[in-house]
């Protein structure tokens, strides 16, 4: 048990602040968008010399904390549907260790090389087609001009509405209708099962309840939130009983993101409803490169492909987390740049109604 | 009558929250070997990192909310007929 305490870092200012800024730029992507952030702190902590498995137990003793801030925060705004991010969060649970069983027999047959490159042909598969398809639906809204109009429901949605299944309907405020929970139980479950093998179960939670379940984006990601802390406690005292979990990496990169998770559930209040998609899709679409390129560094450790060269394989890695944080500060930077209009359109009026008062009064 | 538009900014209570915060992180940076010699332990002790968790993220997640509302960066009013 001692083993995983010596294996906690020494940390200095340098490391601190890189930290505090690391988590405050995944919090205002996980406020807005319902999860992120998480695929860039993970490989941020092991530059710094934390074993794999300490930086994904302590990424998840942030992120419930975090999520939960966040969720209360948006449950303010009245865009939390607790009860279907609980039954969603329960069944992200258990594809939470299905998913972490499916890593664990990976790696013993196939070594680390197998497990990572698994890890990411799913990043590449998932990202593609689900990150794709939220892209080009945010595109296609924005490109129509009516960017201001509801959202509806997917034939999708309305279908899986229509179906009553007696004893397991359940009324969803979010959807203002009864769905069956032997829908959200999978989506769940494959929600848990993507957070266990890259880190961010949302790229599927959100699209699913929007596509899916007939969501509106601003509940989808809000909701993500509750689902986010159910499998992150989950997760977390899972991996704390085996004394993996530095505190003091996790809590300052808590430090950072409350207050990014303040600010992006504030933006959300600003934004169309297209740009949660559009933010979330880019994102997605970003990283699959970044993935995509770590790849054949895999192939070549399992000796599928010619070896590549020391240099080369540098160079890919170096690349590759560089497009990472890339796609966060993309994210980081459409959003602020949303509460920065917005927050300067409000101003205005409230100015005008306040000079218009002022007249009134003489 | 203007005043309606001007809520009351919440230095006092940001300012509190802001020193039990600090205070929090203080006592865990100065107190790593103890903090990581016990949180490592797992088992019972695996409680300890989870409570730790809730603490900071109630004292500092009120603070940061507060802080935002100092700035004057909040939320987007609902007004009528939106």
């Amino acid at each position: 048990m001692h083993e995983a305490a010596l294996n906690f870092i020494n940390l200095d200012l340098i490391n601190i602040l890189y930290l505090f800024i690391v988590g405050f730029i995944g919090g205002l992507v996980s406020g807005f968008i319902g999860s992120g952030g998480a695929f860039v702190l993970t490989p941020a902590m092991m530059s710094l010399g934390v074993p794999g498995l300490v930086a994904v137990a302590s990424n998840m003793c942030h992120k419930f904390p975090k999520a939960l801030i966040g969720a209360i925060k948006r449950a303010k705004y009245g865009q939390v549907d607790v009860k279907l991010g609980i039954i969603m969060g329960i069944s992200a649970e258990a594809g939470v260790l299905y998913g972490a069983h499916i890593q664990e027999n990976i790696k013993k047959a196939f070594g680390d090389a197998g497990s990572n490159l698994y890890v990411s042909a799913a990043f590449v598969l998932v990202l593609a087609l689900v990150g794709g398809f939220v892209l080009l639906d945010a595109w296609k809204t924005y490109r129509s001009g009516n960017t201001d109009a509801e959202e509806k429901a997917t034939k999708l949605a309305k279908w899986i509405q229509s179906i009553n299944i007696p004893g397991t309907m359940v009324y969803f405020k979010s959807l203002n209708a009864k769905v069956s929970v032997l829908f959200t139980i999978p989506l769940g479950f494959a929600t848990g099962m993507l957070a266990a093998t890259i880190a961010v179960g949302g790229f599927v939670g959100v699209p699913s309840m929007i596509y899916v379940l007939g969501a509106p984006s601003l509940m989808a990601s809000a909701t993500e939130l509750v689902i986010a802390f159910v499998m992150g406690l989950g997760g977390s005292f899972k991996y704390a009983l085996s004394g993996l979990v530095d505190i003091r990496l996790a809590m300052i990169i808590l430090a950072g993101s409350l207050f990014g998770i303040q600010l992006g559930a504030i933006g959300t209040t600003y934004v169309k409803p297209f740009m949660i998609k559009l933010v979330m899709g880019a994102i997605m679409v970003i990283v699959l490169f970044s993935r995509a390129l770590m790849i054949p560094v895999y192939l070549s450790q399992l000796n599928l492909i010619q070896p590549l060269t020391e240099g080369a394989v540098k160079s890919l890695k170096a690349v590759s987390f560089v497009i990472m944080a890339f796609a966060l500060l993309i994210g980081a930077f459409i959003i602020l740049r949303a509460i920065w209009q917005g927050l300067k359109a409000e101003r205005e009026v409230v100015s005008r109604a306040k000079e218009a008062l002022g007249h009134g009064k003489i | 009558m203007s005043d309606s538009y001007e809520k009351k900014k919440p230095y006092g209570k940001t300012a509190i929250l802001g020193v039990a915060a600090a205070g929090l992180y203080g006592a865990l940076l100065s107190n790593q070997d103890v903090i990581n010699n016990y949180f490592g332990k797992g088992g019972m002790f695996a409680i300890l990192p989870i409570i730790t968790a809730f603490i900071f993220s109630f004292i500092h997640g009120t603070f940061t909310g507060n802080f935002w509302t100092i700035l004057g960066i909040e939320a987007k009013k609902k007004r009528e007929g939106k």
